[in-house]
């Protein structure tokens, strides 16, 4: 099914979203990988704010290459989602509903999506040229010191995915394993 | 003697990056557009599509194939009669990875310390693998490698009544684990024999090689053909999402190794599977 949404997410939409369906994000949406994970990791340990609001919105899994004058920016394609798992529970505990990257999640990851009723998209990777075309705005927001890491606010239009988790646990990679 | 100037070099690999992360080599193109015209599944074709879609992008606008620009790995094979003059080597190798990967708009992500973490934002330093050759001109090859990929390679010591099948059964389990982290269709580099780094350089540098272009012993490309074949069985497909082009390519290179062992190193490439070549 082809489906068009808009971020952040609200309960009604992630319900109605399937493992398999080919969805199209409008909306704003943030960015974060490794490093900043791990910096928002241990500043809820140290009972810290977060540099960004997670209720209902998606993380997308993403570091660009750097934008050519006048762009919004560069290439900007999914990086492997599995190295976030061990700081992802903590983080949907709290609210973020949908992250977008590539491959496999753990099982702890798959539990707290379910509990807290979240979804998973997989974006193309290595299409990176062409998934920054549904890029219309990039500004850095917080740890800016990260380079490409950096945690960044995107505006997006009909930015392309597939729904690879949905809410009840269907995982499309392991439908295709069968 | 021939002497060549270190300030060629840096301004060789500087073009390189650019190169290699704009345009994928012609032969990569065709395999990918092939694997596009060959895929059963709906989902397979979709996503084979948009990776086509993507490298015309690339090209046209001027955007990275794909944001991860990769360390650049650097195969240096210089002739035993070239004479380098103007500066050290490695240095000028470097500030042309540093050249390349600002003025190519290129992203910066080495970390100057694997625990530290800091990034030191021009990409350097590189992974530079120097052979001495015979001849009097220097062989650059320029290969920006990916960390999705090259986080799901592995090596394998092998036993040697592990024997061929079990290299086989060493590369499917590498393959299958990868799965969709790997950004398939992958290319599969591997690495028969030697030591424990000799074979992963193998596997390395068995990436540079144009695809579809087999081994010259036919047992060994007897086998790039029967694990390629047994790859896209898997169903792993395009982006992992099931399909049948899981590799379009398997390329082995073996080396000799000691009466006790049978080093075997897997080393995975996406399909952005870049490498440019200049002879200087």
């Amino acid at each position: 099914m082809e489906k068009y949404i808009q971020a952040p997410l609200d309960e009604e939409t992630i319900k109605d979203l399937r493992a398999g369906d080919f969805v199209y994000i409008t909306g704003t949406i943030y960015t974060a990988r490794d490093a900043a994970h791990k910096r928002m990791s241990e500043a809820l340990v140290a009972g810290g704010a977060l540099p960004i609001e997670l209720r209902n919105n998606i993380i997308y899994y993403m570091g660009p290459s750097p934008a050519r004058e006048g762009r919004a920016i560069g290439s900007a394609g999914p990086t492997t989602s599995g190295r976030m798992d061990r700081y992802t529970p903590a983080l949907l505990d709290i609210g973020l509903k949908g992250m977008i990257g590539k491959g496999k999640r753990s099982g702890e990851v798959k539990e707290a999506m379910v509990r807290n009723g979240c979804v998973y998209f997989a974006a193309i990777g290595g299409a990176g040229a062409l998934l920054s075309k549904a890029i219309k705005k990039s500004e850095v927001i917080a740890y800016e010191d990260l380079g490409t890491e950096a945690v960044r606010r995107l505006e997006v239009k009909d930015f392309p995915v597939i729904v690879v988790m949905d809410a009840d646990g269907n995982d499309l990679y392991e439908r295709a394993a069968e | 003697m021939r002497t060549i100037r270190t300030t060629e070099i840096t301004e060789q690999i500087k073009e390189m990056c650019i190169e290699a992360n704009y345009f994928l080599a012609p032969d990569m193109k065709q395999a990918i557009e092939d694997a596009a015209s060959a895929e059963e599944t709906k989902i397979g074709r979709h996503i084979l599509g948009k990776l086509c879609e993507n490298m015309k992008i690339a090209g046209d606008d001027g955007i990275p194939v794909c944001q991860d620009t990769g360390m650049a790995v650097i195969f240096m094979d210089i002739g035993q009669d070239v004479h380098f003059e103007g500066g050290d080597l490695e240095s000028a190798i470097n500030e042309g990875v540093r050249r390349g990967y600002r003025e190519g708009y290129l992203r910066k992500s080495v970390v100057g310390d694997p625990l530290i973490r800091e990034n030191t934002k021009d990409n350097t330093p590189a992974v530079i693998h120097y052979q001495i050759v015979p001849g009097d001109r220097v062989k650059i090859t320029v290969a920006p490698k990916g960390f999705g990929s090259e986080n799901m390679s592995r090596v394998f010591m092998l036993k040697p009544a592990d024997g061929m099948e079990g290299v086989k059964q060493a590369v499917l389990a590498a393959v299958k684990e990868a799965g969709p982290n790997a950004c398939p269709p992958m290319v599969v580099g591997v690495g028969i024999g030697g030591t424990f780094e000799k074979c992963a350089i193998l596997a390395k540098k068995a990436l540079t090689r144009p695809v579809q272009e087999f081994s010259e012993l036919p047992y060994i490309r007897e086998m790039e053909q029967e694990l390629l074949e047994k790859i896209n069985q898997t169903g792993i497909g395009p982006g992992g999402l099931g399909g049948n082009a899981t590799a379009l390519a398997v390329h082995i290179d073996t080396y000799p190794t000691h009466i006790a062992g049978l080093p075997v190193a897997v080393n995975i490439c996406c399909h952005v599977n870049r490498h440019a070549m200049r002879v200087v």
